[in-house]
């Protein structure tokens, strides 16, 4: 937001690119859980491109992602998460689009890319000694211009061409971040995003441990756009190394799990009220009693003497079967994908 | 001319994409009809539809099924 301030400043025009990777927090989470419904269903690139006043192009790039998360050159840090080559990565899609519109529109095209990078603000993406690696491995080279911290970085072509002022950039570093504060206020800029990360689920330690644990299971590094949605949704409970329950813990969950019936076996009560559940694998001989005692743990029922649960599969073939609920004591804790 | 577009089961920001994807297929003054599930296009739509200058006409809310109407309008050059 500052730096398209900045360079609206010196009269650039500026449009804005928000890439959908599939591990975005915002969005989906905000329309399942009814705690997250209430923080308010805004999408900060949105909104912020319309405090801006410029035009966002949202770019689905779920597909090739992918290669990122799969084989990160630069590795993961704390959790699943590839910042660098994900930097790499968006910074490139950017270059690549403007590279294209100079070439339909030649000098009504776009010159140079903008990120709101400051050195040392991240401890993977932001540093002195990576940054540089932005620059080179995406391809944009000295069309990168990082307005927030330029004064601290070599001059690039948009400044050594006077397309931009040097001089009207700015000099932070670190992840202090009283200096863009001041700066947001000089803007009047009173309402932003949460400054500190927290937007990608990878960064995420649960998240990464589900993630890590499917492609143990599947006993391979892969992934499709719903495994990555209903990792963001339910109880996961691994009781067996050959399946696991997706349990939704409230409507907003089940309402989302419901779509998904047609993909997977899944297990309801029908007794008593209770969580709807996914069943992700095939299940073996006994397999099905013990799946549907732990999803009668979670219902209504879990002190009665008997549950009843409609056992579907994916085409639309049902049973019942009745259990008692699990004990507490019976729920081994290893079992829990968290 | 009207046409429309189904979106529903998926999540923001997935409607918003397949809503602006859709619209680079569309004249100025053709109107969309969007069906959603998800709560979120109820803001999204409309703040991007004000961002790239179209206009929502209406929007309904149906048990769980969303509708909004936009009409397209002046299209820039499709750089991107």
């Amino acid at each position: 937001m500052l730096a398209v301030k900045v360079m609206q400043e010196q009269g650039i025009h500026v449009e804005g690119v928000n890439f959908f990777t599939g591990f975005c927090v915002e969005g989906h989470t905000h329309a399942i859980r009814k705690k997250d419904k209430e923080k308010g269903k805004r999408n900060n690139a949105l909104w912020v491109a319309e405090q801006l006043g410029i035009k966002l192009h949202i770019v689905d790039i779920s597909e090739e992602y992918k290669d990122v998360v799969l084989n990160p050159k630069h590795g993961y840090g704390a959790n699943l998460n590839p910042c660098l080559d994900c930097k790499i990565f968006m910074v490139k899609q950017a270059n690549l689009m403007i590279n294209k519109a100079r070439e339909i529109a030649g000098d009504k095209g776009f010159d140079f890319v903008i990120t709101g990078e400051v050195i040392g603000q991240r401890p993977m993406s932001q540093r002195a000694d990576t940054m540089p690696v932005v620059q080179q491995e995406s391809g944009v080279e000295d069309r990168l211009l990082r307005p927030l911290c330029a004064k601290n970085l070599p001059p690039t072509l948009p400044e050594r061409e006077g397309w931009v002022d040097r001089e009207g950039l700015h000099d932070f570093s670190g992840r202090n971040r009283k200096p863009q504060m001041a700066l947001a206020q000089k803007f009047g800029i009173a309402d932003y995003a949460q400054p500190a990360g927290g937007c990608c689920f990878l960064t995420d330690a649960a998240y990464s441990h589900k993630l890590a644990d499917l492609w143990e299971a599947r006993n391979e590094r892969d992934y499709e756009l719903d495994d990555i949605m209903l990792l963001k949704v339910g109880r996961h409970v691994r009781p067996k190394p050959h399946f696991k329950l997706i349990i939704s813990r409230e409507e907003g969950e089940n309402n989302f799990l419901e779509g998904y019936k047609y993909q997977f076996a899944s297990l309801e009560t029908v007794s008593c009220p209770g969580p709807l559940a996914l069943i992700d694998g095939k299940l073996e001989e006994g397999d099905l009693e013990l799946a549907a005692s732990i999803v009668a743990r979670y219902s209504k029922g879990r002190s009665a003497e008997s549950v009843t649960l409609e056992y579907r599969q994916p085409k639309g073939l049902a049973q019942e079967v009745a259990v008692a609920a699990m004990a507490a004591h019976e729920l081994d804790k290893s079992w829990m994908i968290v | 001319m009207k046409h429309q577009l189904d979106v529903r089961k998926l999540l923001c920001p997935i409607p918003v994409i397949r809503t602006q994807n859709k619209v680079k297929q569309l004249e100025e003054n053709d109107e969309l009809e969007i069906l959603a599930t998800d709560p979120g296009v109820l803001h999204d739509i409309p703040a991007w539809a004000r961002i790239n200058g179209h206009q929502v006409l209406e929007t309904e809310e149906r048990d769980r099924l969303i509708v909004v109407w936009l009409r397209i309008g002046e299209k820039d050059d499709v750089l991107f």
